[in-house]
């Protein structure tokens, strides 16, 4: 008895799901080839529409070399610092929601996260700590790009973009280190930005744009803000794609060794 | 053959023998030219054969080309009669009966279609009849220049169009219409129009000078084309890339970045659970923390300062070492290979300064107390506030 009923319901739910997934609306999400789709089935062919037919095709090349497929090849550490960032952008957001960048308010509104915000902390320590695993993964893709070589012609131009994601990388860290406005915010940015001041001849010029006067003040915390959460991840995300994109065009990974 | 690499040859060969159902090493001996090949796969030869094995177009027999246009005066005669010949004969005759193309096919080595394609098109273009435009192509008359009648293509070089000029009294006087593409030194970028009616200025004196008429041999409607060359079929089907190992991205690429993807969150959810990212006092303008600390990655700096001269560490190292440098890596490296045994200098230089920046950074965070002085972090514990809260040597 339990068993047909449970039989029923199991031909119910197959009859429903094939007429949904073989619906226009399925169809047309779907494009040929997707192994989503309805009749999919494994052949080189498909495999090829996988990518071909697919927004990925503006990252991924159809096929690739099959030592850089190995994993201890790349470490697939320029994949982790642009996961890391996409990581990064979606805390940011959600962040972004209780955050108003003023002296007065800063420093209260991410004391509330952690107390009246549900998953608040938790979202403040991933964005907090993700940014340090960026910082690491940039540094180590870097070296795992120069232990192999990687930089010699044609793919010159791509370190020079990769060395300028690194600083993008740096500014970004230390734009979001004052956010919280707390004393480990305002002194480890006094610091840094000292050491901008020692910059010859028009040091104090470059310390005072940064800091939008001639010390960290109420007014910093706007510039930085602004910085952080518009300006330099949109100069990031055009580099990245330029360096996306020379990957593919110098030729894929480089090697092997 | 003998330059695809081992492993490649290996897996063509295990993927053909499944295919076909005989033994992996009966392929690999046919493959590697030791036996002779099974009867039903000639297609499916590696591509290297498959090139070696496409006819050879012989370009020797074939039509004259643009560079083979005659540059001494009596070649430009036999090219200015050819031409009055052809312009005579007009196009009423040019399917020219009966041809055995299978036979001149034969003759000249290349096959049957595409040599009645190439005599046909001659033979409209020019205005022969096809029997004499093949005679020609088989070296039984001398070759003929290209047609003239033609006009040139906007890219046909000028340079080889015959200059008439010397031979002004050899040449019947019918010669003189030929079009002036051929008549005269056209500029080089005149359009076929253009030539035709010369534009008043410049170059165009010489051809103003003489009687122009239109081409009458070319019908109405006859798209006329030079054959500039032919190119070996070689030439052009040469395989030039090595042949490289190459897996699907999808699901081989796809696949592990997607768990790596799965790996980084799980990481990073579990550290932010564990960990609790610092948040001090509200900031004070008025109490300076002892010591004061950039963010790590800085810390190596900062090391540096208490060493140096602030414009020399504070600016200096970083803005020429730290970004200069680094960019100018591949313009400054110029040794062309990418294996370690040959670039040991590099990576020297790269190791030492990645160890030293490490170093500097390690001593700025853990060894580094009040007033910036040297510290013990299991006697002083640590003063770094992003890592004091979970690292606890006491």
């Amino acid at each position: 008895m339990a068993n047909g009923i449970v039989d029923k319901v199991k031909e119910q739910a197959t009859s429903i799901w094939g007429k949904v997934h073989g619906s226009q609306v399925a169809e047309s999400i779907l494009r040929p080839g997707s192994p989503f789709k309805k009749g999919y089935s494994d052949t080189p062919r498909n495999r090829s529409y996988v990518i071909m037919n697919n927004v990925l095709y503006h990252l991924h090349p159809v096929k690739v070399k099959r030592h850089g497929v190995r994993l201890s090849y790349t470490l697939c550490l320029g994949g982790i610092s642009f996961f890391l960032f996409i990581l990064l952008t979606i805390t940011g957001i959600f962040l972004m929601f209780y955050y108003a960048p003023t002296a007065e308010a800063a420093y209260v509104d991410v004391e509330a996260l952690s107390t009246s915000v549900a998953f608040g902390s938790l979202v403040r320590n991933m964005h907090r700590w993700g940014a340090h695993l960026m910082v690491l993964s940039v540094f180590l893709h870097m070296s795992r790009v120069f232990y192999h070589g990687a930089y010699k012609p044609p793919r010159e131009f791509n370190w020079v973009v990769g060395v300028i994601l690194l600083l993008l990388t740096l500014l970004l860290s230390f734009t979001g280190y004052l956010l919280p406005w707390d004393q480990l915010a305002l002194w480890a940015v006094t610091v840094g930005t000292n050491m901008a001041g020692f910059v010859p001849v028009f040091g104090d010029q470059v310390k005072f744009a940064l800091l939008g006067s001639v010390e960290v003040t109420g007014d910093t915390i706007l510039r930085w803000y602004v910085l952080h959460v518009l300006a330099f991840p949109f100069i990031i995300v055009i580099f990245m794609a330029v360096h996306f994109w020379r990957v593919r065009k110098d030729g894929g990974i480089s090697g092997p060794l | 053959m003998s330059d695809i690499p081992e492993h490649l040859l290996r897996r063509s060969a295990e993927a053909k023998a499944k295919a076909l159902g005989i033994p992996v090493e009966q392929v690999l001996a046919e493959m590697t030219g030791e036996a002779p090949v099974t009867a039903m796969d000639a297609g499916d030869q590696p591509k290297v054969e498959t090139v070696e094995a496409v006819p050879q177009t012989p370009a020797e027999t074939s039509m004259p080309v643009a560079q083979d246009a005659p540059q001494t005066d009596a070649a430009v005669e036999v090219a200015a009669e050819e031409q009055a010949e052809a312009t005579a004969a007009g196009p009423a005759d040019g399917a020219g009966g009966e041809i055995d193309y299978e036979a001149a096919a034969a003759k000249a080595g290349m096959p049957a279609s595409l040599l009645q394609r190439s005599v046909e098109a001659k033979a409209k273009a020019s205005g022969a009849s096809a029997a004499q435009v093949l005679a020609e192509m088989l070296g039984e008359e001398a070759p003929s220049a290209p047609p003239a009648t033609a006009p040139a293509p906007e890219s046909a070089p000028a340079a080889s169009t015959p200059e008439p000029e010397p031979t002004a009294d050899a040449v019947s006087a019918d010669v003189i219409d030929m079009p002036p593409a051929a008549a005269a030194p056209a500029p080089a970028t005149s359009a076929p129009a253009a030539s035709a009616q010369p534009p008043a200025t410049g170059g165009a004196t010489a051809v103003a000078a003489r009687p122009i008429a239109q081409p009458e041999a070319v019908p109405e409607g006859v798209r006329t084309q030079r054959l500039l060359t032919v190119v070996k079929a070689n030439a052009i089907q040469q395989v030039k890339a090595e042949p490289t190992d190459k897996v699907s991205t999808w699901p081989h690429l796809m696949i592990m970045e997607f768990a790596v993807l799965l790996g980084v969150t799980a990481l990073l959810i579990v550290l932010s659970v564990i960990l609790q990212a610092p948040l001090l006092e509200s900031a004070n303008f008025t109490a300076t923390p002892n010591p004061s600390k950039a963010p790590w990655y800085f810390l190596g700096l900062q090391e540096l300062l208490s060493y140096f001269d602030p414009q020399i560490a504070g600016v200096t190292v970083p803005t020429i070492i730290g970004l200069v440098g680094f960019m100018a890596i591949p313009y400054v490296d110029k040794n062309p290979s990418n294996k370690p045994s040959d670039r040991k200098f590099a990576i020297f230089m790269y190791t030492f300064f990645m160890m030293g920046s490490a170093t500097l950074t390690i001593l700025g965070v853990l060894f580094r107390g009040p007033g910036f002085n040297f510290t013990y972090p299991w006697v002083d514990g640590i003063f770094f506030d992003d890592l004091k809260d979970w690292v606890n040597f006491e």
